[in-house]
């Protein structure tokens, strides 16, 4: 079982992100349990959401408390939420930011988790440009999908369209696309420089 | 077909694939995703002959459902909590009449303190309401429940509760299999009321009944509803003959196979509970569970054959009676009378507290033990508990419970507010 935990705020889609991963995964034929942490919806307040990927049917109902992939879609619920609580060693963290890890004060993970763990983007410009919105949950999800390799670029677009149409999927789709090739070019530079050095 | 969507919605998919002719609710957390679903439906006009009708509170919502189904349309509702509550007058008076209604109860927490979570306190409290009550352990449980649920109610003439927890289900996105409308029409026929107010052979509903008569319409009551435990099996048997899926019943084991200890619960805690026994039995611990669908109807006779070799039985439940304990496990003692069994209540998942994997494991360990006293609360704060217990006693006017405890975890709406 992969178990991914998506921390951001209130109208940020961190919810309808966990949707969107499960139906992407089970468009790959998975089984995907998606569920939010239920708390009260407020535009702003930290929101959890929640998705299991499992080969086997998944029962377990309980919350997501040692995840193996974090998405942080607010880099100021750092200094807010433990959001890294519970977090598997070497697990994968996608933050939306256009900071380094570093930068963001997170040398500690820069130095002891594998470089190819760990992934910033700056998935709000993405949003901006292509569907005029600050919202950063797709671009993240397709970043996460390009990091993980546990997703085809293609599933996204599926859960994309299945959650929205006419222009807002399109240009979903289109901020999907460039999100997913940038993250897959920088794994690409740093296979490159891990060759080179 | 195979959908990957939202429970709520495959509650509203199911219910239209069902005909229902009058949907009348009022919207509640987190029962709101379900008439919402149901509600577009018939505007979009993919549910047809079927009247959307807005209503003013739940009150209404049962009331307009009693009318609508005495006039002969199939009728179906949904509600939680405070607004089960609400209605409450018009749910007795669904079921005294003998009227068919089906109701999808999104099982959540009732207040004070105000609580928007899951348990089962909503529908519990309506146990002895006169309503059959069928819980769900999965949203695929929760999708195929409704399609038998017409059909158990409108055999019987009496209305049904389909009991999801709320927030747990209802706004889970997994994997359902989705039946077509033409499997749906071969499985339920059209409705054929048994009592129906028509003008072209006028009768009247709703006598006032004196001492002469009311008990004996109070226990056909009962009988149709001992009639259900027969009844109940029949359409699960029949479902899996059309859909090919086990759903419903009265009850079902788990590994009940040489179980010493048998856990009892209803709903979707149930998948956890699966998950621990896996790993204790993994580990030689002869251990297994039972899942009560039929809640009321309360199988007696199923729930007795099914722990009849077990030394102990733990009844994990999602509700309590304040000043006595539990509610389901008190059931399960009366179906177990002149058998020899240690029996433990379990109170969990009050108000959305997660159940956990890891409780549970220590829960069943100290069981398998006899080592659990008659009555335990799950995951209790002993701390915040005594330290309100200590401002009683310190000071008569110590303050509102709720606020008190608050501030004490550091909870941040009310430091807010405070």
């Amino acid at each position: 079982m992969f178990e991914v935990r998506i921390h951001g705020r209130g109208g940020q889609g961190v919810v309808t992100a966990a949707e969107m991963l499960s139906i992407a995964a089970f468009e790959e034929g998975h089984h995907a349990q998606a569920f939010p942490s239920f708390g009260s919806e407020r535009t702003g307040a930290p929101v959890v959401a929640f998705c299991r990927i499992a080969d086997e049917e998944i029962r377990l109902r309980e919350p997501i408390m040692n995840p193996d992939a974090l998405i942080i879609q607010d880099p100021t619920l750092l200094r807010q939420v433990d959001v890294f609580s519970g977090l598997k060693k070497d697990g994968f963290i996608l933050i939306n930011t256009k900071n380094t890890f570093e930068e963001l004060g997170l040398e500690e993970y820069a130095r002891d988790w594998p470089a190819d763990r760990l992934c910033t983007l700056a998935a709000i410009d993405l949003g901006l440009k292509h569907v005029d919105r600050p919202v950063p949950n797709v671009p993240l999800l397709a970043g996460f999908a390009a990091l993980s390799g546990k997703l085809k670029l293609e599933s996204v677009c599926k859960a994309i369209n299945a959650k929205f149409s006419g222009k807002v999927a399109q240009g979903n789709v289109a901020a999907a696309t460039e999100a997913f090739n940038l993250v897959l070019a920088r794994a690409k530079d740093r296979n490159k420089e891990a060759a080179n050095a | 077909m195979l959908k990957q969507i939202e429970g709520s919605h495959a509650v509203a998919e199911a219910v239209a694939l069902c005909r229902p002719e009058v949907i009348c609710a009022y919207p509640i957390s987190p029962q709101t995703h379900i008439v919402e679903g149901v509600g577009e439906m018939v505007k979009a006009g993919e549910l047809q002959n079927c009247e959307f009708i807005n209503v003013e509170s739940e009150f209404a919502a049962m009331s307009v459902a009693i009318g609508s189904s005495a006039a002969g349309a199939r009728t179906y509702t949904a509600t939680a909590s405070q607004g089960l509550l609400f209605m409450v007058e018009a749910v007795y008076n669904a079921s005294g009449l003998g009227l068919p209604i089906v109701m999808t109860v999104a099982n959540r927490a009732i207040g004070a303190p105000i609580n928007i979570w899951n348990d089962h306190s909503d529908s519990i409290s309506q146990r002895d309401s006169g309503w059959m009550q069928l819980f769900a352990e999965t949203n695929q449980e929760a999708l195929d429940l409704h399609i038998q649920a017409f059909k158990l109610a409108e055999e019987l003439s009496l209305p049904v509760m389909v009991c999801m927890d709320g927030f747990i289900l209802t706004h889970a996105y997994e994997r359902v299999d989705m039946p077509t409308q033409e499997q749906v029409d071969a499985f339920l026929p059209p409705y054929e009321p048994r009592q129906v107010l028509d003008p072209a052979d006028p009768v009247s509903i709703g006598a006032m009944v004196g001492p002469e008569a009311f008990t004996e319409v109070r226990y056909l009551e009962h009988e149709k509803q001992m009639r259900a435990l027969e009844l109940i099996p029949q359409i699960a048997e029949e479902f899996k003959a059309s859909f090919g899926r086990d759903s419903g019943g009265l009850v079902r084991g788990y590994r009940l196979e040489d179980a010493e200890t048998v856990i009892v619960a209803m709903g979707s805690v149930l998948g956890t509970i699966k998950d621990t026994i896996d790993e204790m039995r993994t580990a030689g611990v002869k251990i297994g569970a039972l899942g009560i669908v039929s809640f009321r109807p309360f199988p007696l006779a199923a729930v007795r054959a099914a722990l009849q070799g077990a030394k102990r039985v733990v009844v994990v439940e999602k509700t309590f009676a304040v000043g006595i304990g539990g509610i389901l496990a008190t059931d399960v003692r009366t179906a177990m009378d002149g058998v020899s069994i240690n029996d433990y209540t379990v109170v969990a998942g009050l108000g959305g507290r997660p159940i956990t994997k890891k409780s549970l494991a220590a829960l069943f360990e100290k069981a398998v033990r006899d080592d659990l006293p008659s009555l335990t609360f799950l995951d209790l704060d002993w701390d915040i508990v005594n330290k309100q217990l200590e401002r009683e006693k310190k000071k008569r006017r110590s303050g509102p419970v709720a606020e008190n405890i608050l501030r004490d975890v550091g909870s941040s709406h009310v430091a807010q507010h405070s």
